[in-house]
């Protein structure tokens, strides 16, 4: 795997975003998606914690599990990683960056269980990318998310002015064909580069 | 008469809400992520099913043994440790035996620990009844997982690759609908079985928002 990491960081916003192609962390898009502010505030907290989670993980798996042969236990490590990182970071910008903790601090916790965060490290994992890779795809994802997450929304605001959904399909019905339309819309974008 | 006696039992009752009336798919809408990504074939569907099965059952019971011992502010921790431990053993078990479906899967298995599902039961129901009851508890939530998952795997392996369990059932010339069998026609194919379900399960309309 030789892909340079700016290809990877295009692809994974656009041509392989998470939640549209692999179908990765839905639940909390469908929760997140009802108001524009509060989904581009969880997509930039996603990010940021992806950003920091994404290399650790690769760390402690290239320099600490394989060379001690216990990669049976990536799971279990990673989800420590992630509940334990995600306290930290919460701490740390309460503590430093009070203004930012204001903005995107509520968000911070969900994340533990953003099972986007999880696939990231294990997209690493089975794909054997470097550190750039992995900084540049722990990003992207983080965008790629948080963008399509914010469409999302903004759909769904419009169309709570129209209303005419039918009863059974209002909430989350709605929004899987939302994002369904989205992900076809998102196939425009395929072509323009390829991984895997 | 006896069968009938059954039906208004506690332990019952608490299986059958989680299979139907409270379906973690259509109801909760837990797991939706997995639901969407393995059913486009059979056999993923069948072996990602079980897996999660497995899974919730047993570790909700384990948590409902454990739950006078696990100190309330650890208790998410102790969840996700106990989680990933047998999901670790789900995917060495499908490793060894499944190499095929072990590699279509691919990282999904390891996405059963925030498989939403688990924790949901975990924390609603094992931490505070006993082991009998959050197994029945975790067998009738993760049942409704795993029949959703194999209704929508045949419909998507029928229409997309013609086949049912690698058998072909559609005549030769039928066009395999490639689109079902991607991400994009899995949302639709999503939320026309959404519908169908509240429709037929007569559920609450979902409150407005």
């Amino acid at each position: 795997m030789t892909l340079n990491p700016l290809v990877i960081l295009v692809a994974a916003v656009f041509t392989h975003n998470i939640a549209l192609t692999y179908l990765i962390g839905m639940c909390p898009m469908l929760a997140m998606s009802r108001r524009v502010d509060t989904a581009t505030g969880m997509g930039v907290a996603v990010t940021f914690v992806l950003a920091i989670i994404g290399p650790l993980n690769w760390i402690i798996y290239r320099f600490l599990l394989v060379p001690t042969h216990s990669e049976v236990m990536s799971f279990l490590v990673f989800i420590i990683v992630i509940a334990s990182a995600v306290q930290l970071v919460e701490m740390l910008v309460s503590r430093f960056f009070p203004a930012l903790h204001a903005s995107f601090g509520v968000f911070l916790p969900l994340i533990t269980v953003n099972c986007a965060v999880l696939a990231v490290s294990l997209f690493v994992m089975l794909r054997e990318y470097n550190l750039w890779q992995t900084v540049t795809f722990s990003i992207g994802t983080g965008v790629g998310w948080g963008v399509a997450t914010t469409i999302i929304a903004g759909i769904r605001e419009r169309l709570e002015l129209v209303g005419d959904v039918p009863a059974d399909l209002r909430g989350a019905g709605i929004t899987m064909v939302i994002a369904g339309i989205l992900a076809l819309a998102f196939i425009g974008f395929s072509g323009m580069v390829a991984i895997q | 008469m006896n069968l009938r006696r059954i039906a208004y039992t506690r332990p019952w009752r608490t299986f059958i809400a989680g299979f139907f009336k409270e379906n973690a798919v259509t109801y909760q809408l837990l797991g939706l992520c997995s639901v969407l990504a393995v059913s486009n074939k059979l056999e993923n569907a069948i072996a990602m099913g079980l897996g999660v099965v497995f899974v919730v059952t047993i570790s909700s019971s384990l948590i409902a043994l454990m739950r006078k011992l696990i100190p309330p502010q650890y208790r998410m921790i102790t969840y996700m440790i106990v989680t990933s431990t047998f999901v670790i053993i789900v995917d060495q078990f499908l490793k060894a035996n499944f190499p095929l479906i072990s590699s279509q899967l691919g990282p999904y298995v390891g996405l059963i620990i925030t498989n939403c599902i688990v924790m949901g039961r975990q924390e609603a129901f094992a931490i505070k009844n006993g082991a009998w009851l959050s197994f029945l508890d975790g067998l009738g939530s993760s049942m409704s997982y795993l029949y959703t998952l194999v209704i929508l795997g045949i419909i998507r392996e029928i229409l997309g690759f013609g086949t049912l369990l690698n058998v072909r059932v559609m005549p030769l010339d039928f066009p395999p609908w490639v689109v079902i069998t991607m991400a994009q026609g899995a949302w639709f194919l999503l939320a026309i079985y959404y519908w169908v379900f509240r429709r037929v399960a007569k559920l609450k309309p979902a409150e407005q928002e």
